[in-house]
């Protein structure tokens, strides 16, 4: 993993220190408009996410499952543009929390990749999340990281070999996104055991920090994860409530509400395998 | 047109992937990295294996049908400036199209690598129609993708499919067309990659896809060569195609590549005209970028929102097109022209009208195409099209472009959503 100050690194060891793993949620600019998403993550932060991840709604999400399918699908139908993303990630950024963009890579490649890292880093955001590229494809998004100071945060998954993990870990900044199961986003009853696993052996192929997404919905699952990750990243469970709400104001309530459920799941986490290790 | 650049290789036929010049790749996401890597050591090692190339050559010609015969049609060329008019004729593959060159390979590879369900994407039912046409005779299990919007146009082949025993999943989501079932497909994939194998159905996609697809129906224009050589004595002049994904058309094309002589035109969905902006026509009108899995030129608003296509043939109603296409392309060895779908029914009528054949929609681009080439390169050409499937599922389409149902039925299907005209 390259050296350099990274603002989600850093939040991440700040938690660590404290004994905690990081709450991440994530949420797409522009649902159910573009200053209903910074109201949304704001209050999440206000209630207990550490750091948010917001998503670039796109036309073809395809490591998505139904619930973001259906906020993007809305999203892009109320108009949002990819350059929303940066007075959005602007003014979550004031709450303090470190914001990291999640983008397919089409969207970044047609507003211009170098021109994409410069915009993002001047509106205070921290880096980006790439679901579908990987460090292989990934030359010029590195050098417009490097040259802008942003993180970058590639994916592994339960089947990545460990020749990946290592090229994986070494390519991404800021933490390696551990997806939990083979799968896409969405909500999911019992996580695999094999993300414990993945975790485990992406620290052993050179990750300071990795971080856990794709199907954690509840506090139990959070406060399981937390155990053994850096960081617990929920996407589904925050839109999902945001997609039922039956006005603004009461799906702000519902998001938060959720926030404080997995939050308090996360920080009662028994760290113990996390601290031994 | 320009001289191809030739700088990059001796033989253009030779680039196995993942790079066709600037285009190709793998963008896709991490977890099925694994799942293409093992496509493509199993399919290195199947290409070159005796058990694999002898298998498949003994299945096209004991269940296929091939090699497909060739076909002059000097009444409808005469349409075309009186040039001589040769067609391939896919149309008579079993299930009715050129898909089920690639899917036979890609099933026994399916076995090969013991897994035990293959899943596809399917836009006018073709594709699905051959993969389940192979899991029935390979005893796999097959689940195919379908834009709920083609499972209507599509009806009959929906119905084709669940004979020969897959199930048949519309996708609801996006334009529920061909691109919408692919990222199903994708996710699919994705989730059960352990048992399952993607039967891709075109050139496009991550690689391996375009270079296996296109090894796979390379058979068409290896063929097509030597039987236009022996017909007429010669080479053709230009040989043409329909481009949806471009794999009958990469696979009538490749033989071709290093002669020089030989023009190669692809033939776009031009739908209502490329001007309307309802079209699929994705070289002629649109511009490099990333879409299911691969860098080529794709059909794309200035985010990078991948724009819905239009076009009456569900198969080549498609947003993005083979990344050695796209290569073709920028080297100017092959050419891309859009055709209406006003042209392509003309076309398919004269065939019918003519010579006694039924084409389907897609392959009736490239017959609209050979009648403009015709004219232009006058009668002393030679020009062979890939008549890439049949049109017996075009009939309820055709009959409602030429109005040749009697008015109540007329009626009946005219509220079936998705079709105009
Ligand atoms: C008869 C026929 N021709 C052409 C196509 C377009 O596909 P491709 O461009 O991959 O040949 C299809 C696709 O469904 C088809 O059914």
């Amino acid at each position: 993993m390259s050296a350099g100050r990274s603002r989600a690194g850093d939040r991440l060891d700040a938690l660590r220190a404290e004994g905690h793993a990081a709450l991440i949620g994530y949420l797409p600019v522009g649902f159910p408009d573009v200053a209903g998403s910074v109201a949304a993550a704001t209050a999440m932060v206000e209630a207990g996410v550490d750091i948010i991840e917001l998503g670039i709604a796109y036309s073809d999400p395809v490591m998505d499952g139904p619930v973001i399918q259906h906020a993007v699908e809305r999203a892009l139908e109320g108009g949002v543009r990819v350059r929303d993303v940066f007075g959005a990630v602007e003014g979550i950024a004031a709450t303090g929390a470190p914001v990291l963009v999640m983008s397919y890579f089409n969207p970044v490649l047609r507003y211009g990749v170098d021109a994409f890292a410069r915009d993002l880093a001047s509106a205070g955001g921290a880096g980006l999340i790439t679901p579908d590229l990987i460090p292989d494809e990934a030359g010029e998004w590195i050098a417009a990281a490097d040259a802008h100071d942003l993180d970058r945060v590639f994916l592994v998954a339960p089947s990545s070999s460990p020749e990946r993990l290592a090229s994986t870990a070494a390519a991404s900044r800021g933490f390696v996104y551990a997806a939990s199961t083979m799968g896409v986003t969405g909500e999911r009853t019992s996580l695999g055991e094999r993300a414990a696993e993945l975790v485990t052996a992406t620290r052993q192929a050179g990750a300071a920090r990795v971080c856990v997404g794709l199907g954690v919905s509840t506090a139990g699952q959070a406060a399981q994860v937390a155990g053994y990750a850096d960081g617990v990243i929920v996407g589904s469970a925050f839109v999902r409530p945001m997609l039922e709400a039956s006005s603004p104001a009461q799906g702000l309530e519902a998001v938060a509400a959720v926030a404080r459920d997995l939050s308090a799941g996360v920080r009662g986490a028994d760290r113990a395998e996390a601290r031994t290790r | 047109m320009d001289q191809p650049d030739r700088s990059l290789a001796d033989s253009l036929a030779t680039l196995e992937g993942p790079y066709f010049g600037d285009f190709g790749g793998r963008f896709v996401p991490e977890a099925l990295i694994a799942a293409l890597d093992e496509l493509d050591t199993e399919y290195s090692k199947a290409k070159v294996d005796p058990g694999f190339t002898d298998e498949l050559q003994r299945l096209h010609r004991t269940y296929t049908g091939r090699p497909s015969i060739i076909t002059e049609v000097p009444r409808f060329a005469r349409e075309a400036g009186g040039a001589r008019i040769i067609l391939k004729r896919e149309d008579l593959n079993h299930t009715g199209s050129h898909k089920i060159n690639n899917v036979l390979g890609q099933a026994l590879l399916t076995k090969r690598i013991g897994k035990t369900r293959v899943i596809a994407e399917t836009g006018a039912g073709q594709h699905g129609v051959a993969t389940a046409t192979a899991a029935a005779l390979f005893d796999l299990d097959c689940v195919i993708y379908m834009g709920e919007e083609d499972t209507r146009r599509q009806a009959l082949n929906v119905a084709r499919m669940r004979l020969l025993g897959a199930e048949v999943i519309p996708v609801t989501t996006g334009s529920r067309t061909l691109k919408d079932a692919i990222n199903e497909a994708l996710r699919d994939w994705v989730t059960n990659v352990e048992t399952t194998n993607y039967v891709f159905g075109t050139v496009a996609g991550p690689h391996p896809f375009p270079a296996m697809v296109r090894d796979l129906q390379r058979i068409i224009g290896e063929e097509a060569r030597a039987q236009v050589l022996d017909l007429v004595g010669r080479l053709p002049d230009a040989v043409a195609a329909c481009v949806g994904g471009g794999s009958n058309a990469i696979g009538i094309f490749h033989a071709f590549l290093d002669d020089a002589g030989v023009r190669l035109i692809g033939l776009e969905a031009g739908g209502d005209g490329v001007e309307t902006g309802r079209h699929a026509a994705t070289i002629t009108a649109g511009a490099p970028g990333v879409l299911h899995g691969a860098r080529s030129y794709l059909l794309q608003d200035e985010d990078g929102q991948t724009v819905e296509s239009h076009s009456i043939s569900a198969g080549l109603d498609y947003p993005g097109v083979g990344p050695e296409h796209s290569w073709l392309s920028s080297i100017h060895r092959a050419e891309y022209r859009p055709i209406t779908d006003a042209q392509a029914m003309d076309a398919f009528k004269i065939l019918c009208r003519t010579e006694g054949i039924i084409p389907a929609i897609e392959s009736a681009h490239a017959l609209a195409g050979a009648i403009d080439l015709g004219r232009e390169l006058g009668p002393d050409a030679v020009i062979l099209v890939n008549l890439s499937g049949r049109g017996d599922k075009d009939v309820e389409t055709a009959a409602r472009w030429f109005d040749l149902l009697d008015h109540d039925v007329a009626e009946k299907v005219a509220e079936i959503p998705g079709e105009q005209k």
